[in-house]
């Protein structure tokens, strides 16, 4: 028996049986506690359509997915370097040339030119608003958790804390809460803006200032448990927060100086703009902080804090700053959704929120601007996809199942993600073969 | 000042009332605490990490508990040898599944990246997604609603101490933890694979050198801290139903309590439980209900703020 399981290719045509296996649970339809087999034995037994060619059971699809999976995985076994070196070598002319300045302008210039067009483009409602409310704030957010994740290194879990304080700021500001308003006027959501970013930031700084001196491992645990505890008490705060019913007089945002006067509807559009303003404005301010004095501190500790620390960089500075950039970017995303959808619940801040858009950050590439953004348009796009014209058996839970396996896959075959920065790839590559010293904040015995 | 005396003075006369009652329930959630919190602490022991998936083996051991109940009580009402056998069996069947789930995720989230030697963050995101993947297809496939444990008993006061009523709920998890924790801390200290273990938490490159099969070790670390989460998972699952969410707050506070006792620590992890479950349940005459899991979260921040290396202090290798 074990000298069969020892056979390299029954080895690997079973774990090819496996993993399609899972696949198919995943995809299959959905069982329920008085029948918690019928999902399994559905996902198998179940008629389906194969890829829209002909009829036949689900096992027969994904036996012969599976065998696919299993030629291409020996395919790439004997021939992945060749392959992989035929690759470089026809990219590398179109990536040394986007190193070139006047190239990467122009690129820049055509991507902001598209996304100025999209909105006439893309005229389906439910695509206008999804544009807004699940990829521009997105954007958002996973560029603002890439400073703290991707520059810093440090693993927040608890991001969806700081976007939850830039919404409740925003009511509070604009006097949709029970509590009276902040100076007692009710302001328009753009003087909520600078206060939001402002009180998110403190956050940051009063979660991050104690917790930032602990091992990464802990770091991740407490932050995680901070997104817990703002969301308890913003469920429990009757008086102040709303309790579970929340708040949803939220005015949208207005503009009126002197002759101009406009307000931000219920359209998605006018917020597609306004909102792609504000992400061009964070990508560039991100772009030069990356390569800032503040930057290369980030870079310098991620990579072997002892060192940074000898040539007189202190860590903990420089880690607070990460996070209360990240903290204000989260609360200004919060004051754009708060205000462009009118409401906020407690029960749309939770963890799953954080994970949403740490899966964004480690698909797109970690510390990698321009791989973020992407990813967090590609990952936002498909789940949106999902949600709009959903396969049979799938429902809108389901979605964290592939969020989940996305990062487990990530992690074991591209952990710097789909477009890597250089500077990351280069550490982990360094930190794999025992040369490096990155994350020794995570590995060091010291607490 | 007045206003607080008289706050502080009449909620210590309920304290003082209820503490015996409140004691008995904290030292029941304390026990199972401790079960899952020694899984924490094996984990970090050999790995120097964090398994964040925990919490899914917790839940997989109440959902197999739930399935096995389901099975074999159906809608009779057990009592006597029956019950005994029941929970014997629950707490086996949640015990074996927690420890294939912990082998399984040790296999495929990583050993992968233990073979590339990978930079810990990658560690924490594949057990975050490892840990998303499995409560979700918990949810597709046994829906996303709690539902209660057939119970193999009737749950009533069995006798009482200082007035304080001890159900037979209690009980069990009483006698099921003391001899779990007997059980590791014996098979920690005196057999081979208590050996290694210890080895590997010390120094496993040298326990390497000296024939101790790492891979192996950490397999059988993970099944042992496993087998103890699935079992705390039934044992839970007994008393609060089981859903596709029940691991993510007891993971959070074992965790916790693994931190309180000294992480890698397999005593500390076991007081550390019993404190954080008696502590949290007192502190519920303090506090409104809803604010007890801040309590748990403000001692964690606390202990690792000023005694990060908890009250046992660290190290796997030493203690045991």
């Amino acid at each position: 028996m074990k000298q069969v399981l020892n056979n390299v290719l029954l080895r690997r045509f079973l774990i090819s049986v496996a993993i399609l296996a899972v696949l198919a649970v995943m995809t299959g339809p959905s069982g329920s506690t008085l029948t918690p087999t019928a999902g399994f034995t559905g996902s198998f037994a179940e008629h389906s359509s194969f890829f829209g060619f002909f009829e036949t059971i689900r096992w027969v699809s994904f036996l012969f997915l599976a065998v696919v999976f299993f030629v291409v995985w020996t395919v790439w076994l004997s021939w992945g370097d060749r392959i992989k070196s035929g690759v470089n070598r026809a990219v590398s002319a179109p990536r040394a040339a986007t190193q070139k300045r006047p190239i990467r302008w122009g690129i820049a210039a055509v991507l902001i030119f598209v996304a100025l067009i999209l909105p006439r483009v893309v005229t389906d409602p439910f695509w206008q608003a999804a544009m807004v409310e699940q990829i521009a704030v997105y954007v958002l957010l996973a560029i603002g958790l890439n400073v703290v994740v991707g520059f810093a290194g440090l693993l927040d879990l608890g991001f969806v804390a700081f976007y939850a304080i830039g919404a409740y700021t925003t009511a509070w500001v604009t006097g949709a809460l029970p509590t009276p308003a902040l100076f007692g006027i009710h302001m328009d959501p753009f003087f909520a803006i600078p206060i939001a970013i402002l009180i998110a930031m403190l956050a940051g700084i009063i979660l991050g200032a104690p917790t930032l001196r602990l091992r990464g491992d802990y770091l991740a645990i407490v932050t995680l448990g901070f997104g817990e505890i703002i969301t308890i008490f913003a469920n429990n705060l009757y008086g102040i927060t709303g309790g579970s019913q929340g708040t949803a007089l939220i005015p949208h945002f207005s503009l009126h100086i002197g002759p101009i006067k406009y307000l931000w509807g219920l359209k998605p559009v006018p917020y597609y703009y306004l909102t792609l303003i504000f992400v061009v404005l964070f990508l560039a301010a991100f772009s030069l902080l990356e390569h800032s004095r503040v930057g290369r501190s980030w870079t310098a500790i991620r990579e072997d804090e002892v060192a940074a620390e000898s040539v007189g960089i202190n860590p903990l500075k420089y880690k607070v700053m990460a996070f209360a950039i990240g903290a204000s970017t989260a609360g200004f995303a919060g004051v754009v959704t708060a205000s462009q959808s009118n409401n906020i619940f407690p029960s749309s801040f939770t963890l799953s929120f954080s994970i949403n858009i740490l899966v964004l950050v480690i698909f797109g590439g970690m510390g990698s601007i321009f791989g973020v953004v992407l990813g967090a348009m590609i990952i936002q796009t498909a789940s949106m996809y999902l949600l709009h014209s959903p396969p049979s058996g799938y429902q809108s839970s389901d979605l964290y199942i592939y969020l989940g396996a996305l990062l487990v896959v990530m992690m074991i075959f591209r952990p710097a993600g789909l477009v890597p920065s250089r500077r990351r790839r280069r550490e982990i590559v360094l930190s794999e073969a025992g040369e490096g010293h990155m994350d020794e904040v995570l590995t060091g015995d010291q607490p | 000042m007045g206003g607080f005396g008289h706050y502080l003075a009449s909620h210590f006369d309920t304290l003082r009332l209820e503490f015996w009652s409140l004691f008995v329930g904290g030292v029941a959630n304390g026990f199972l605490y401790g079960m899952v919190a020694v899984g924490y602490t094996l984990v970090y022991g050999v790995l120097r990490l964090i398994n964040f998936a925990h919490s899914e083996i917790f839940m997989s051991g109440g959902f197999a508990g739930y399935f096995v109940m389901k099975a074999l009580i159906g809608t009779s009402v057990p009592s006597g040898f029956a019950t005994v056998y029941l929970i014997v069996i629950g707490i086996v069947v949640g015990g074996l599944v927690g420890a294939i789930v912990a082998t399984i995720l040790e296999r495929v989230a990583y050993r992968p990246l233990r073979r590339r030697n990978a930079p810990k963050l990658a560690y924490l995101i594949s057990a975050i997604g490892a840990s998303y993947f499995l409560f979700n297809m918990a949810g597709k496939e046994f829906g996303r609603y709690s539902i209660s444990m057939p119970q193999p008993y009737i749950n009533h006061p069995v006798f009482k101490i200082f007035g304080a009523p001890v159900q037979l709920y209690y009980i069990v998890i009483l006698i099921a933890g003391v001899i779990m924790f007997l059980g590791l801390d014996r098979i920690v200290a005196k057999t081979k694979l208590g050996r290694s273990i210890r080895a590997v938490a010390q120094d496993a490159e040298t326990a390497s050198l000296m024939g101790v099969n790492i891979d192996r070790t950490i397999a059988m670390t993970f099944i042992v801290g496993g087998a103890l989460g699935g079992a705390a998972g039934f044992l839970f699952g007994l008393g609060t139903g089981v859903v596709y969410t029940m691991g993510f707050t007891p993971a959070l506070k074992a965790f916790t309590a693994a931190v309180l006792g000294g992480i890698g620590n397999l005593r500390g992890a076991m007081i550390g439980g019993l404190l954080l479950g008696v502590v949290e349940s007192l502190s519920v005459v303090f506090v409104q209900a809803a604010y007890i899991d801040v309590v748990a979260f403000g001692i964690l921040v606390a202990v690792l703020l000023f005694r990060p290396t908890g009250i046992l202090g660290e190290r796997l290798g030493r203690a045991a």
